[in-house]
This record gives structure tokens, sequence and C-alpha cells, in this order.
């Protein structure tokens, strides 16, 4: 306790609320740390800067864009499936939008919207940076991004049209034969040009995370989300160069003559294949090993977002922190160990191993899953939006958690893969962790960000009607799913009963984007009439809270002592340090004695 | 028989949900409770059958039977787990809404509660598994010597189902074709791809397995009454995915016999009347969309009585 600070909420003056925030971008020449605003501003200001806040921003609002196209490529799918031989889509249209709808969702809205935009916001903040530890590369990664994305929406525009094989690709249909053209090449493009920028985010987060921390904060003191998106980016690290590997082969074999997919050029000897046979299982097994670590680097940042939000508005720490951290390494040690869960219904996996380590997954998920509850226990709850979105996750995650439990097991898989029963649960488990925790966080962060808040009651309207519309628009996909339809169809019998589920999920589509509405004239209404957040609305816990809203170039101007990982609170509330290992008594109740911060 | 096995199999799936209401410790519930609770689940659950499908079909094979108890025991303990968290959720959310600005006890860790919820989710795991493996294990045995055996061949966007007297039967999208199997005797079926993947799905079979080009793979099928059970694709394989219907007819074993023979004369006399593969799936069995049209015969023969190992053949041996 020795050097005395202003308490953060103090020291802001709440009137700069202009946006950009006054960063100067440092594009061209070297820049040499100091806070002294200089370089372009406005537009160019935009085009070259290395800060990593703007880079973020540019990240997010980017993706949400792509979210909202994507958006309206679902709704026009459940416009097609409303009836049963809609004439609004031909076939080959319904195949490739369902295809831009995936690709899209998967690959540029939400890893990049998490990775590329919250956590290059918000990691820096949260560590004491003034910086990521790359900000020329930071920067490469979102023009690489932003290259990629419009290669895949240009996909649309060329002769033959966007790519029809589905957001996964699998090996032979995305041969040259059987899907000839330049929109699955540019596809191919596009994947690769945003894994590159997936990787050197990852490498950014890394370097940033293990060498940019401020004095005080040790590993066990980092914020979970930054936590979250250390071991994000080692996944990234390990799933992405995979992908591209892969894409390269697809690539070659469609342009150069290989065989690496495709079982062409075999010959059977006594019935079995050759062994210089191209196999179209490998693409599987290689797009698999990156997409189901994909899947947790979808899922992780998410979680993330949430252990943040949770406490704050429960007003205490997290529980089980050193769990929560545990639990998050053997999510993604384990997620590099059941791609072929996948698979099941090759006939060509190891049924038993692939299980078992699905399954598994359910054990630190569900540590996760208590610790939350944990958190909430005992707390004082304020439902604000980025809360309620929160527990909007909660409910929506274990519902798909569950079910995804149930396809870990093969039998079941056998009875439901590639149903939409498959269809809901994934989108479940996507809808709950990058849309509701995802828009949580811009609840959440906004306020950081910009410096004003997001109008309450609108959030409010945006939440209940996107709950109800999530619930209504999946819950029937799990019965037509059971019932037999299959993903993916243009068109179905109609005399099977499917239609009724399939207008049911319709409307639900639809509330869901009328709830998408709020959250735009949210941001024109906060944008119109500036309420002024200062600079810890939420009485939040973690460093980025104290700092100035928007940050200062390089970010901190003073740093509150860390000695725990939620140095604003301590700072706030010195009466209410966290209560320690081991002093915890009958029930979960602690008698009140608080302990001085080591 | 197999129906005693299979009721076996669901009381070793009722042990790992029940023990979830136990499981933080935060629960005050009397464990005889609990424990009468238990053993009233678990002998529903021994009847079997009285359970709701939750959903699901039956099952028409036995394999199916069996996939099914274990969607009916995973359903259980979905509910189970997933209720139990439920509830505490909503608890912590009506019960702990902030009411006055104290600022509650900053409580971190509590290692009982922690370990317990670690591990018996380990616990419910270790008996999904179990049970997994039982099931699993009938679902995709392979009889020695089954009763008949059928060649299947998915291409762009139809089926062929060869048997081993020469019979063929082709369709495609609009034209369905039909596969006559036995009912209640074992039926092997090998499946392969002549172009891009495919999923061979019967919704009441409770089974799918996707056509490959490049290798064979194979299962067995007991459907256990007559039926026409309808059946489709399910792994995308381009432009007419969404039509490449069949069916499965399971006809006693006499009347199989009957139609084998009857159909097989029949296309030795009027070999034109063979379905036709798309024209250039030989040219190029990396999957050329072949011209959409549509033409194609139910049934059909070359009369050749090949044993319907001609996988070799199309690629070039």
């Amino acid at each position: 306790m020795t050097d005395v600070i202003a308490p953060p909420v103090e020291t802001h003056e709440p009137t700069e609320l202009h946006l950009p925030p006054q960063v100067p971008g440092d594009g061209h020449e070297p820049s040499h740390g100091g806070h002294e605003d200089h370089g372009p501003t406005g537009i160019l200001k935009w085009l070259t800067s290395t800060d990593h806040k703007v880079i973020g921003l540019s990240y997010m609002i980017t993706s949400i864009v792509i979210f909202y196209l994507s958006g309206i490529t679902a709704l026009i799918l459940r416009l097609q499936l409303s009836s049963p031989h809609s004439s609004l889509l031909s076939f080959g249209q319904y195949n490739a939008l369902f295809t831009m709808h995936g690709s899209l969702m998967l690959y540029l809205f939400a890893g990049p919207f998490a990775f590329g935009g919250l956590a290059n916001y918000i990691v820096p903040l949260q560590v004491g940076a003034p910086d990521m530890a790359f900000p020329r590369l930071n920067a490469l990664s979102y023009w690489l991004y932003l290259t990629g994305s419009i290669t895949m929406l240009m996909t649309i525009f060329v002769a033959g049209g966007a790519a029809q094989f589905g957001w996964v690709a699998y090996a032979p249909l995305s041969s040259a034969t059987s899907s000839p053209g330049a929109g699955p090449d540019l596809w191919i493009m596009a994947l690769a040009l945003t894994g590159f920028s997936a990787i050197f985010t990852g490498v950014n987060l890394c370097g940033t995370i293990f060498y940019l921390r401020a004095p005080g904060m040790t590993m066990f003191r980092m914020p979970i989300f930054t936590w979250n998106m250390l071991v994000t980016g080692i996944l990234i690290l390990i799933a992405f160069p995979v992908l591209t590997a892969a894409l390269i082969m697809l690539f070659a074999d469609r342009h150069f003559g290989t065989h690496i997919y495709t079982a062409v050029g075999c010959h059977l000897v006594n019935g079995l294949p050759m062994q210089s046979c191209g196999s179209p299982l490998l693409w599987q097994n290689l797009f698999w090993f990156f997409g189901h670590p994909e899947v947790y680097i979808l899922a992780l940042p998410f979680f993330g977002i949430v252990t943040e939000i949770l406490p704050v508005f429960s007003r205490k720490p997290v529980f089980g922190y050193k769990g929560m951290v545990f639990a998050t390494m053997a999510i993604a040690a384990l997620s590099t160990g059941v791609w072929a869960h996948h698979m099941f219904t090759t006939g060509a996996v190891l049924l038993p191993f692939f299980s078992f380590l699905s399954l598994l997954i359910a054990v630190p998920t569900g540590i996760k899953f208590f610790n939350w509850i944990g958190t909430m226990w005992h707390g004082q709850l304020k439902f604000t939006t980025p809360m309620l979105f929160s527990l909007g996750f909660l409910f929506a995650f274990l519902m798909g958690g569950v079910t995804g439990i149930m396809l870990a097991s093969p039998p079941i898989d056998f009875a439901t893969h590639d149903t939409y029963f498959v269809v809901a649960h994934f989108h479940q488990v996507l809808f709950g962790t990058a849309v509701f925790a995802g828009f949580g966080g811009v609840y959440y962060w906004y306020p950081k960000m910009f410096g004003r808040m997001l109008r309450e009651s609108l959030g409010k309207w945006h939440f209940w009607l996107m709950f109800i519309g999530f619930w209504i628009t999946f819950m029937p996909q799990y019965v037509v799913g059971l019932l037999g339809m299959p993903r993916r169809v243009a068109s179905y019998p109609s005399n099977l009963g499917w239609q009724s589920y399939n207008i049911v999920s319709t409307v639900g589509a639809f509330i869901i984007a009328i709830a998408f509405g709020f959250l735009l004239v949210n941001f024109v209404v906060s944008w119109r009439k500036p309420i002024p957040a200062g600079d810890n609305p939420w009485d939040a816990q973690t460093l980025e809270w104290a700092t100035t809203s928007p940050p200062p170039h390089h970010n901190f101007t003073h740093l509150p002592p860390i000695r725990s990982e939620r140095p604003t609170w301590d700072y706030n509330h010195p009466d209410a340090i966290t209560v320690p290992h081991g002093k915890a008594a009958h029930n979960g109740h602690v008698n009140g004695k608080v302990k001085e911060p080591v | 028989m197999r129906f005693a096995s299979v009721t076996a199999v669901d009381s070793s799936l009722t042990g790992p949900p029940l023990d979830t209401p136990e499981t933080p410790g935060r629960t005050r519930r009397s464990p005889r409770r609990l424990a009468a609770g238990a053993v009233a689940l678990g002998a529903l659950l021994l009847t079997g059958c009285q359970l709701p499908s939750f959903g699901a079909y039956k099952g028409a094979t036995t394999q199916a039977r069996s996939t099914f108890h274990l969607w009916q025991g995973f359903f259980i303990a979905g509910i189970v787990v997933g209720g139990f968290t439920l509830l505490l959720i909503l608890w912590a959310v009506f019960r702990y809404r902030r009411r006055s600005d104290e600022l509650p006890v900053q409580t971190q860790y509590h290692t009982l509660t922690e370990i317990i919820y670690t591990v018996v989710p380990i616990l419910i795991v270790l008996g999904l598994f179990v049970a997994t493996v039982l099931v699993e294990n009938k679902v995709t045995a392979v009889e020695p010597d089954p009763a008949t055996t059928l060649h299947v061949y998915a291409f762009q966007w139809g089926w062929e189902f060869e048997y081993p007297n020469g019979v063929k039967v082709i369709g495609q999208t609009t034209d369905a074709p039909t596969m006559v199997i036995p009912t209640g005797q074992t039926v092997r079926i090998y499946l392969r791809s002549y172009d891009v993947l495919h999923g061979f799905y019967v919704p009441e079979f409770n089974f799918s397995r996707y056509a490959s080009p490049g290798y064979w793979t194979s299962f067995d099928l007991n459907v256990l009454h007559n039926g026409v059970y309808r059946g489709q694709c399910t792994q995308l394989c381009g432009l007419y995915h969404s039509l490449m219907f069949f069916n499965v007819r399971s006809v006693s074993p006499s009347a199989y016999r009957t139609w084998l023979s009857v159909t097989a004369a029949y296309q030795r006399a009027h070999p034109s009347s063979i379905g036709q593969l798309p024209a250039d799936l030989h040219a190029n069995q990396n999957g050329t969309a072949p011209s959409y049209s549509g033409n194609s015969g139910n049934s059909g023969n070359s009369g050749s009585g090949n044993t319907g190992n001609t996988g070799g053949a199309l690629y070039g041996d």
C-alpha cells in the first residue's frame, strides 16, 4: 500500500464521448510508447492504426455485420422450410445458402468476434498491458480477416455461384468434378486467409498474456476471461494450421491433379484398396481434428465472458477460481482427442475411445456450470441486461449440453446423425455461447469501449424476445429430427407431419430477428443521446474498469495495486476482500471474517 | 431372450442418474426417500416398454430396440441431471435477488462441494459409458453366418441393391427403389458409394451409416415385423440430396424367397427392364453430377448371377 491513487471511479471525466476514442494511429512509423496523441485521425486512423482497441472494434463491427448477414440467410432458409416443397429457392440455391450461413457464422462471426474482437480489446486491459504484444501483426490479422470475409461474400457473384458443399466441405463432394467453379476455390482461399488471421491472433494473445502482464498480475490473478483466451490462443495454434494444411491439399486435389481425398485411381485387390489410394476419410479426420477444437475455440471465450459477468452482478468473486482454470485446460486437452465423434457413422473409427473422451468433456463442463451457480449462491443478484444474457446462456447451454451427452453415445448418434436433432443440438450450444454470451459481452463492455451506456429497457426487450424465439426455433427441431428429418434438405415429403414443426421453428427465427432489431435501435439511441457511463458503471472487479471509458492511448495512466484476480474491486471495497481458501464454514457460509490482502 | 438382455442393460442405466440428487450436498433430501425413489424408478425401468418413448422410434429391428432402450436411459439421465442443474439455477436466481446494498460474504472456495461436483459427474459418465458400450456392441455386431447378404451402392442420386442371386434393384430420386428383405432373419448389408459420401438412414431402424467411396462398411439388420420402412440419404451429396429416398420392405422369409426367384426369372426374361445407373458414373467415379434424367427401372437384372462383389470392376480391375 505505498502508492496512493485516487479511486478509479473518481478520476473519470464523463465528458469524453467522441467516437472513435482518441487513440492515435501509429501505423507507419514505430511508436515508442508515450501517451501523446499524434498521427492521423478519422478514417485514416482506422485504416492505419495498430492500437488493439481500434483493431478490436474493427473486428467486432465487421463480425457483427457478418452476423446480421448470416442471420438473414437463416431467415431465408427457414422460409424455404416452412412448406414441404417450397419454390422460394432452387435446390442449388438452398445448398449454397446453408453453406454460406454455416461458413459465415462459424468461420467469420463466432471466432473472430471472440478472439479478434472482444479478446483483442479486453485482454490487454485486463492484464494491465499497453497493447498487444505484436501490434503490427495484430493489424495484419484484421486485414487478412477482412479480405477473407469479403472473398467469402463475393463468391455469391462468381460464375457458378457460391460453394454448395456445406461448411464442412466433405470430400469427395468438394472435389473439382463434383463442385466445379470458382466459388469453391474462393471459399478455400477465404478460409486460408481467415485461418492465418486466426493463427496470428492466437500468437498475439499468447504473447500478450505470457509477457505483458502488469507487475503483480501473476498467472493466478488473471481474470477467467483472460485465462480462457490464453487457452483459446493455444487451441488456435493447435487447430488452425491443420485446417490450413487440409485446405491446401484440397486445393491441390482440385487443380494440381493430386488424389489425396479421392478414391480415384484405387485398384481393388481382393476387395481391399491398395495403399496408394487416396482417402475421402482423410478429409474428415483432418477437418474434425481442426473442427472439434474449433468448437471449443468458439466456446471458451464465451465461457469467459459469462465468468466475468456473473460475479459482477452477484457482487461476489467467481466461485472456484482455480477449478475454473483447470476445467478450461481439461476441456482444451480433451477437445483435441474427440474429433472422430463426428465420424461415428463412417464405420471406420474406434467407437469406445472417442465416445469415452466425448462423454468425459461433460465433467469439466459440469464443473464450470456448478462454479457459475456457486458464484450466484448467496450473492446479491442484479438482473441487468448483461446478467440476463448470461443467465440465458446458462439455460441454452444446459439444454445443448445434455443433448450433446446423448450424441456422444454412438448408438444414439447412429439414430440421430445428420438429422435435425443434431442441428438443434449444435444451434443451442453455439447460440448459447456466441449469441447469448457474446452479446451479453457486448452489453457488458460497451460502456467501457464508448464511455456511454446502452439502454437497459431496449436491452431487456432484446433479451426476452431472443430468449423466447430461441426456444420456439430450436425445440421443434429436436422433435422433427427424432422423426427422421435429415439436415440440409431443401424439400421434404408432405405426408410425414414434419411441416407443423418447421412452421413453428420458422416463426421462432423471425422472433429472434425482431429481437436483433432492438439491438440496432439501442446502438442508434446510445449514439444519438449518450448517457455517460463513467469508468466503472457496473461496480465491476477486474482491471479494465480501473481506467477511463474509453481507455486512453496505451490504456493506463495509473494502475491500482494488483493483489488478487479482481484489483478494481479490492480497491473500491477494501472491507470486502475475497475470503481465502479453506476458511469456509458449514453450508457454504463464511462467518464474515475478512482477511488482509496477501 | 433379447428382450431380457436389453432390460438388463436398462437396469445398469438407471444406476448413474439416480446418484445425482445427492450430488452437491446442497439439497437436504432424506436418503431414505431417495432410495425409495430409486427403487421405484428402477422398477419402472425394469418393466422396460412402459416408459414413454421420449420422441424416438421404438425400433423396428432388434438392434434398433437396443438403441431405443439406451435412448430412454440417456433421456432419463438427462432429465435428472439437467433438471437438477436447472433447479439450482432457478433457486439461485429467485432466492438471491438483490434485496439490499449489503455486500454478500466474498466466498470463493468450498473444497468439499467442489470435490463432490467433480467426482459425481465422473461416476455418471462412467455409468453412461458402460451402458453405451454394451448397447454399441449389440448394434454393431455382425453375425458370422447371416441368412441374406445384400450389397448396397449409393450414387448421385439413388440406390442400387444387389442380391446374392444377381437380382438388382436400382432407383433414382423420383422413383425410389425398394429393398426387400426377410423378417426375423439376419440381413447383412455391405455398403459403398459410387461417387460422393451418402448416408444410409432408416429412421425406424434407429440407424445410419455413411456410404463412402473407397471402402466397404457392413452391418446387420434383424427386422422384427413385416412392414415398409422409409429410408433416406442423410449426408449432403449434392444437388438432389433432398430427394434421395428408398424403402425397405420386410416380408416373411418364404415370401422373400418367392420374390427373389420370381424377380430373377423376370429379369432374365426382360434384361431391358434393368434399371440404369447414371450414364457417366463409370467414366468418372469421383462424382460428376450426372444429368438428372430420372430414368430408372424399379427392378432389373443383368442375369450374370454375380455375387455382388462388383466394386472392383468400378475401379477398372
